[in-house]
């Protein structure tokens, strides 16, 4: 166990590895509490998250989720977050651990008296269950096939008796459900997950093998690929952004960059020779430290050490050849796509 | 705590490395308690064959999945062997680190200093102190 913004988080149940596989074959269940939800209510909610975010939110019908940023005025990255719909004037950010704090404040200090903002993270319990078993495994458990959400969809369900808002949205680049319950549900949510799912190898799964999935599906993680002097432009989300023109804060400084060819952007890269690209590490070009590894691991799926970090523009080409420095050793990598394949 | 494996007639480190002397030459490895809280072990990097260690000086790194962590020497000495199956298969430590997981063996240049080494009553009280699993 480690601790993690407050909480006590499991690294590993049994091996990285085999929880790792489990997700891609069949099925992980994750205990994510830690995550943070922020609710929006009243007519007001629309408006004030449509300046907040870079994704859009007038357009999502009820019963959707959409993943967004929360940007400083600079364009930096307060965090990285998911909206939900779950009626016309009720929204909740899913928001990172970390930035709980961080972004309640950002957010009351900017939306209006007719909002109604309510950080209901502590009573909140988060289970992700993640991987090609899932659906079946849910469908033991109460609801029917056809009432689960379809992908970036929520629907609230009875799960083994609890009340569960069932969101099929996840963050490891499997196909899955993210299972939002009161936390005195939730203890029990997860072993009937475990025992019914026993038949098709679920296994539980820690912070570690989350690590791995995420970096394999090239999703970055607040604190190593997103922070405050990021943004989503040089961390290649401009998908995530809508229009410039709609006025959302940081949209002015994020125009300014728009044009700019001179600065630096996120890469996913492979070892060529032999060695394991961690966070920090440095990356070169030619002999010269050119940027950071933002993340790297051994990748579990492909058999190849991977990894995320932020060089110049002119260095991001699909297979330019970089180094990593590791303990005083340049070792050659590789600009590749990015989800790694 | 958990159910580690402490073969006696070992000596042991507080970092969790063990020694078994033999004639002229001592094995040194990684403790089943090590290789358990490292987790699946991807890449193992150790020293050129006739190279010197210093106790207490790293003289490698071995990688899991989440981390990497540096090989403490346990004694001065003379690199006589590595253990090359390392090299493609670095998940023998994991599975058998007492046998054909072992690291290097070494020539010690002071023999003096394996009277600060643990012997396995004393590395199972370390171990007990640390298990944060049990």
């Amino acid at each position: 166990m480690a601790p993690f913004a407050g909480y006590e988080m499991p690294i590993q149940y049994s091996s990285i590895r085999e929880e790792h596989a489990a997700v891609r074959e069949r099925a992980g269940l994750f205990d994510v509490s830690h995550m943070g939800q922020i609710y929006f209510s009243g007519p007001h909610a629309a408006p004030a998250l449509e300046r907040l975010l870079t994704c859009a939110v007038a357009s999502l019908r009820v019963g959707r989720a959409r993943y967004g940023l929360l940007l400083n005025e600079s364009g930096g990255c307060i965090d990285d977050v998911m909206l939900t719909r779950e009626a016309d004037d009720e929204f909740f950010l899913c928001v990172n651990a970390a930035n709980v704090d961080k972004a309640r404040d950002w957010i009351e200090t900017r939306v209006d008296s007719q909002v109604f903002v309510e950080n209901r993270s502590d009573a909140t319990a988060l289970l992700a269950l993640q991987g090609p078993a899932g659906r079946a495994i849910l469908a033991r458990l109460g609801p029917s096939e056809e009432d689960l959400p379809k992908r970036f969809r929520v629907a609230r369900l009875e799960v083994a008796g609890a009340s569960v808002l069932v969101s099929a949205t996840g963050y490891t680049g499997s196909p899955g459900f993210e299972l939002y319950v009161s936390h005195t549900d939730a203890e029990r949510l997860f072993e009937a997950i475990l025992e019914v799912g026993g038949e098709d190898g679920v296994l539980p799964a820690g912070l570690g093998a989350r690590d791995t999935l995420r970096l394999e599906a090239a999703l970055p993680l607040y604190g190593h690929e997103l922070d405050e002097q990021t943004t989503p432009f040089e961390a290649g989300l401009d998908r995530f952004v809508k229009d410039l023109e709609s006025g959302f804060i940081g949209a002015t400084a994020l125009a300014a960059q728009a044009d700019d060819e001179s600065g630096r952007c996120l890469v996913g890269f492979e070892m060529i020779e032999r060695g394991i690209a961690r966070a920090d590490y440095e990356i070169l070009h030619e002999g010269e430290i050119v940027g950071r590894v933002t993340s790297g691991a051994p990748s579990p799926t492909l058999g190849k050490s991977i990894g995320l970090g932020y060089v110049p523009r002119a260095q991001s080409g699909i297979g330019q050849a970089l180094a990593i420095r590791i303990r005083s050793k340049d070792v050659a990598a590789r600009v590749v796509e990015r989800p790694f394949q | 705590m958990a159910d580690y494996e402490f073969p006696d007639g070992l000596l042991f480190t507080r970092d969790d490395e063990w020694i078994r002397v033999e004639d002229d030459q001592v094995v040194i490895g990684v403790s089943d308690f090590a290789q358990n809280q490292l987790g699946d072990i991807v890449f193992v990097e150790l020293p050129d064959i006739s190279s010197e260690t210093e106790a207490g000086q790293p003289f490698g790194t071995i990688e899991s999945v989440k981390a990497v962590s540096d090989l403490c020497a346990p004694l001065s000495g003379e690199v006589a062997s590595i253990n090359e199956a390392l090299e493609d298969s670095p998940e023998l430590v994991n599975e058998s680190c007492y046998g054909e997981g072992w690291l290097i063996r070494l020539r010690p240049s002071d023999r003096q200093q394996l009277e600060d080494l643990l012997d396995v009553d004393a590395y199972r009280k370390s171990v007990a102190e640390r298990d944060t699993d049990s």
